[in-house]
């Protein structure tokens, strides 16, 4: 399986039945993208794949041969966060963390697909990602910042 | 979008399993003259950013947006989902609605399911297992009304009752996840054509059906909406 995940191939022999999600934690290592219900309804797992979002739980690692894959650990630029990634900061748009990574790949994607959003289009973009923490009131907000600061 | 779903809940089982996902030929929404031929690998963002659909079926385009959510969309297909037969699935309302066709092809040829003919039960459609679903054609002219209301707990769920009204001439209506298969609500496009309001004709939304019984309804509770989202559909479609 060849895969280009944040611009750097991974090559690695994996079962068929290997999800997307398990090749970028056990073979690539990056355990950035979570696991949360496995079942394709949280969106912990999000990550772009040519640059759309999908969940990558509901995704066999060879689907995505030959696709360009990103994750959260591939959004900054030299240490320089993702406009996405500095609005959750400065708008505190997480409390335990765990389904960040999936908020902001899917923000990422929703922004570039509609970059003027209102902030009930940002509370139907992000209708599939869960958060059992927040409320979703700051990560909302935080996405209409990021869109602002382009 | 289903089948791993249901393949790690052990529903499906296959031995061998093709991918035929990078089939770009069969991904396409194209106007054949008196229909709209659409691939059946057009995924879901492709039918909601569609121009031609905007123009020419306004009604496919606004409940493809109302599947699942932006990864599903950006992945799922108009022929996967109805290939999958899943009574709770929102495109195959519309297939029914609008007299839709069904081209698949297999060893021996090509041969035209109409929509009505194609969903059988739960996850079972009139495809043979060497069958593969090609197109979906859509009649023209696109309906002059529409509306379909999706009632679910969660903005990204499955319906746990959908109701589409169509108007094109007659008035045609859809129930989503209120039987094995999708059905048309045969009794309210009778009253109606006799000459009901649509409040009438949405009290004979819940006839002929056989509302399944699971975590979030029982078939009662799901007749009455039903009732509710046909009338709420049939109201909004200015029938």
């Amino acid at each position: 399986m060849s895969i280009t995940v944040n611009g750097h191939e991974q090559r690695h022999d994996v079962e068929p039945r290997t999800l997307l999600v398990q090749f970028l934690r056990e073979s690539c290592d990056l355990t950035g993208t979570k696991v949360g219900c496995d079942t394709s309804s949280c969106g912990a797992c999000t990550v772009l794949v040519d640059g759309e979002s999908v969940k990558a739980c509901t995704m066999l690692a060879a689907q995505a041969d030959g696709s360009g894959v990103t994750t959260i650990e591939g959004l900054a630029t030299n240490g320089e966060l993702h406009a996405v990634q500095r609005a959750f900061t400065e708008h505190h748009g997480l409390q335990c963390g765990y389904c960040t990574a999936g908020m902001v790949l899917a923000a990422v994607s929703f922004l570039d697909e509609n970059p003027n959003p209102t902030e009930a289009e940002v509370r139907l973009g992000l209708e599939g990602n869960l958060c059992r923490c927040t409320g979703y009131h700051n990560i909302v907000q935080a996405v209409l910042a990021a869109a602002g600061s382009k | 979008m289903s089948l791993l779903p249901l393949m790690k809940l052990r529903l499906a089982t296959p031995s061998v399993l093709v991918d035929v996902g990078r089939v770009s030929d069969l991904a396409y929404v194209n106007d054949a003259g008196d229909h709209i031929a659409i691939g059946a690998l057009t995924r879901h963002r492709e039918l909601e950013t569609s121009d031609l659909l905007a123009r020419e079926c306004g009604v496919l385009q606004a409940v493809a947006a109302e599947v699942g959510d932006n990864q599903v969309r950006h992945r799922g297909t108009i022929g996967g989902s109805t290939a999958h037969g899943d009574p709770a699935s929102d495109l195959p309302a519309v297939l029914l609605a609008l007299d839709a066709t069904c081209v698949v092809r297999g060893p021996s040829g090509e041969r035209m399911i109409p929509a009505a003919e194609f969903f059988l039960g739960f996850l079972e459609t009139a495809l043979a297992p060497d069958e593969l679903l090609v197109e979906i054609r859509v009649p023209k002219p696109g309906a002059t009304g529409y509306s379909y209301q999706k009632f679910n707990r969660r903005a990204q769920d499955w319906a746990i009752v959908g109701a589409l009204a169509v108007r094109n001439g007659t008035t045609r209506v859809a129930l989503v996840n209120m039987g094995s298969r999708p059905i048309r609500a045969s009794g309210v496009e009778e009253a109606l054509a006799s000459g009901s309001s649509a409040a009438e004709a949405a009290e004979r939304a819940a006839e002929g059906t056989e509302a399944p019984s699971d975590l979030n309804a029982t078939p009662a509770y799901r007749e009455h909406l039903a009732r509710v989202l046909v009338r709420r559909a049939l109201e909004a479609a200015g029938a």
